[in-house]
């Protein structure tokens, strides 16, 4: 793989690469028991899925790219898919949230979803950068307010009878494409743009290479964070707006626990805990890897209590063999 | 009993992109003092490190009194007998002097499994050692109300108290005035009388020549060669560190400084202990050299000037116009550059390009559409400044910590020169680079000079102040003391400014 590297072992490489490795294996094992795990039908399916959590990782990829981390992005995602169910519901529907609310754009909806996470984003982004609390505890406190927040807002009533054409976006494809993917891929895009393209992506990078010396270099690492925070936030509003579209419904516990499975499937990808490494194609990777983990294990039968064990041990191999690249080095 | 306390043989330690050490010997008789000598970057605290279990050696093995050992951590060092007396080494400033001393190894008392720290004991063993260091000090005393010879005298004090057969100091004489100096050697004799052996770093030869036993001088990471102190002068020590004649180890001064571009009048810190009412000013095509003692606040003078620490009062004017710096952004849009002290610390970006390395003090000079990073403008501006800092590298897209120090510090000269800067602050420009490419970079600042731009140029080595600067302007204890032209400016006279303060009464 790299040219300069003179001695290339295998042992090495196998290790690197393990959690991939497994699973394939794991993904063959899958077909190799039921075949319909490589049908047209479930590929779609892992497609769909992939879409919104492939958003929520981008949005924390910034985070961690700048060693920090969301722990929000869970309960974030959860007010966005609530702000949207309660505005989106079919007119007829016995326990509509506002009983006299008219039809509202879709749009506008998603729109209101995205401004109001993005301004919780915004304030663990200030709290964060100017008052110095750490991520870790900055975002656990948001992860609790904005819980709090989507209890009061909805009253802990789930959510449903959603109007078609909301719950429409999960199933629509344009030319056999589901609509999103499209999404995924287009909002990837743009974030490879930003973080390529743009100062503030090479801030982000230069930030999460070596704070003080972005400081140095005139960065205005303060706003820099600020602006990371929100437009994660903004992301997640968004992906909980997709995710309520297709579950056809939410409740104050939707989007429960996606902020560990985003940190994994950034790590798995190359985004380094240690700052300022990560690339949107590998966070791509990561979050397929994850999915069609769950999607494999789900095809081989075990039990969904198992699955999350075997979730959580990959997060943890993820990371230390990320690590393991730099503990080497002493 | 074994000729030797402590044998290193054939030490060899690499980093990423650089040999630091290569296969290197150290031999420690017991009760001397044993001087390690070399300039910066030669290799001697990465020594005293992989000594210390701080850092692990690639090859080379380690003898205590003759037998093979392995170190693998400081801890496991202290157990056998090595201790490191570091004036940067504060382990817990909040604490007290005792548990300072104690920490990780309080005397405990109780039954079985319910032990608890004997605090009394602790302060009354803690104050025998003070005194046995001379230290007239209560041991229950936070750690952070003491100077810092005290605290010194405390490291000096726990490495006793640990029965330390081998102590490293390590630049310990390097903020200290002359009585404290002497208190200093007073003790490291009573330790000598008790057959400790003593690892002595220091940059000052007349302290060598008097109180080191023998010498082993280093050099770009090699081992040089050991001689009794009696054997040597300042010159041969000097001629034997640098490895080759002084008279080519500065480049020509052709440079002429024109007219003032910068005026500094009584910068104030907001810290009380910081620097206070200095004024200076520098010329076009000038490079101004300050000079002083660890703790003569240079570093935090600059760092005012750029925007990371706070004035209290003062004014800068650059091209008569006065500026207000809050923030590194503003004095950068005032196009003034600084290259910090510690590089890996607030210099380089270590998982980054070379090129993003570079960029990222310009990258709005680079912005198509006011948005778009033109990838070209960035590679041309970075290709141009590798081939005229010839910044030896495969390509722009290694990654930064693969290069030599001296390679990463022309990385960061770009950095600044990609913004074409008027002022141009550079702190301790050569730390940590070998000779050659010191010689490079005293180019490259006259060459900047030359084209017109002005250079503040902060140096621990007077040597290399005195073959580059055009003036020297020397600071002790946050006051600037005088300025020397460069041709009247000796290291004497640089001392003696620079002492102005210490031992209670003000030369001058």
């Amino acid at each position: 793989m790299n040219p300069t590297k003179k001695d290339f072992s295998l042992v090495d490489f196998l290790i690197q690469n393990a959690l991939i490795i497994i699973l394939i294996l794991l993904a063959a094992l899958a077909t190799w028991k039921n075949p319909n795990f490589l049908s047209a039908n479930n590929i779609k399916n892992v497609g769909i899925n992939i879409g919104p959590r492939f958003l929520i990782a981008l949005g924390v990829s910034g985070c961690l790219i700048t060693r920090g981390t969301d722990l929000s992005a869970g309960r974030m995602v959860g007010l966005g898919a609530c702000i949207a169910g309660t505005l989106l519901q079919n007119a007829s529907y016995s326990q509509k949230f506002f009983p006299d609310l008219g039809d509202m754009n879709i749009f506008l909806v998603l729109l209101m979803a995205v401004v109001i996470c993005g301004f919780m984003g915004m304030l663990n982004g200030l709290v964060i950068s100017r008052l110095k609390v750490p991520p870790f505890i900055s975002s656990l406190g948001f992860q609790t307010i904005v819980y709090g927040a989507c209890l009061v807002y909805t009253g802990a009533v789930p959510l449903g009878g959603y109007r078609k054409d909301y719950t429409d976006l999960a199933t629509r494809n344009y030319f056999g494409i589901p609509l999103f993917v499209i999404i995924a891929a287009v909002v990837g895009g743009l974030m490879w743009f930003l973080y390529n393209k743009t100062r503030h992506g090479k801030y982000m990078y230069a930030i999460g290479g070596n704070e003080n010396a972005a400081e140095v270099s005139g960065v205005n690492v303060s706003r820099s964070l600020v602006k990371i925070y929100t437009l994660a936030a903004c992301l997640y509003a968004f992906a909980g707006f997709l995710i309520g579209a297709k579950a056809g419904g939410a409740n104050v516990n939707t989007g429960f626990g996606y902020e560990l499975e985003a940190i994994a499937s950034c790590t798995i990808g190359g985004v380094s805990t240690t700052g300022g490494i990560g690339r949107v194609s590998g966070i791509l990777i990561g979050v397929m890897v994850f999915e069609m983990l769950k999607s494999s294990l789900q095809f081989l039968g075990v039990d969904t209590s198992y699955q999350y064990i075997v979730q959580g041990l990959v997060i943890i191999t993820a990371v230390a063999l990320d690590l393991r690249k730099y503990l080497a080095k002493r | 009993m074994n000729e030797y306390r402590l044998e290193l043989r054939g030490v060899s330690k690499a980093f990423p992109g650089v040999q630091a050490l290569d296969d290197v010997t150290l031999c420690v008789k017991p009760g001397t003092v044993h001087a390690l000598m070399g300039e910066n970057g030669a290799g001697k605290s990465t020594l005293m490190k992989c000594l210390f279990g701080i850092y692990k050696m690639d090859t080379g093995e380690i003898s205590l009194n003759g037998e093979k050992t392995i170190i693998h951590n400081p801890l496991d060092a202290l157990h056998k007998g090595i201790a490191m007396v570091h004036q940067e080494l504060q382990p817990i400033p909040d604490r007290s002097i005792a548990e300072n001393i104690y920490c990780g190894r309080y005397p405990m008392k109780g039954v079985g499994p319910f032990t608890y720290t004997d605090d009394k004991k602790m302060n009354e063993e803690a104050q025998r050692w003070l005194e046995e260091v001379h230290l007239n000090v209560d041991s229950r005393q936070k750690l952070n109300s003491l100077s810092i010879s005290q605290m010194q005298c405390v490291e000096i004090a726990k490495a006793v108290s640990m029965n330390a057969q081998i102590v490293i100091m390590d630049e310990p004489s390097s903020s200290l005035t002359e009585n404290e100096v002497e208190n200093l050697f007073g003790i490291i004799n009573e330790l000598k009388s008790k057959g400790v052996s003593i690892i002595y770093i220091s940059h000052r030869m007349d302290e060598i020549l008097r109180i080191s036993d023998e010498v082993t001088i280093m050099r770009d990471g090699r081992y040089v060669g050991t001689w009794e102190a009696k054997e040597l002068t300042t010159d041969i020590i000097i001629s034997r560190m640098v490895g080759r004649d002084l008279s080519n180890k500065y480049p020509p001064k052709d440079n002429k400084p024109g007219e003032i571009v910068l005026k500094v009048t009584e910068l104030t810190s907001i810290l009380p202990k910081s620097f206070k009412d200095v004024s200076f000013e520098l010329r076009k095509g000038e490079i101004l050299g300050f000079a002083g003692l660890v703790g003569a606040q240079r570093t935090e003078l600059m760092e005012a000037l750029f925007g990371i620490r706070n004035l209290a009062s003062g004014t800068i004017t650059l091209d008569n116009k006065p500026i207000n710096v809050r923030r590194p952004a503003d004095a950068i849009r005032n196009r003034i550059g600084l290259i910090t002290e510690n590089r890996r610390e607030t210099g380089i970006f270590g998982v980054l390009s070379i090129k993003d390395n570079v960029a990222i003090s310009s990258l709005n000079a680079y912005r198509d559409f006011g948005v778009v990073l033109n990838d070209q403008k960035i590679g041309k501006v970075v290709e141009d400044s590798i081939n005229r800092l010839s910044i030896k590298t495969p390509d722009h897209k290694t990654r930064i910590m693969s290069l030599s120090g001296g390679n990463q510090q022309k990385v960061i000269i770009a950095r600044w020169l990609a913004n074409n800067p008027e002022v141009l602050i550079m702190d301790e420009p050569t730390r940590g680079i070998d000779v050659g490419a010191k010689y490079e970079i005293y180019q490259i600042m006259i060459e900047l000079a030359k084209e017109g731009k002005a250079i503040i140029m902060i140096s621990s080595e007077m040597p290399e102040l005195l073959g580059v600067a055009d003036r020297i302007a020397v600071m002790c204890e946050g006051r600037l003391t005088g300025i020397l032209p460069r041709e009247e400016a000796t290291q004497e006279k640089i001392m003696q400014l620079a002492t102005a303060f210490k031992g209670g009464e003000v030369a001058v």
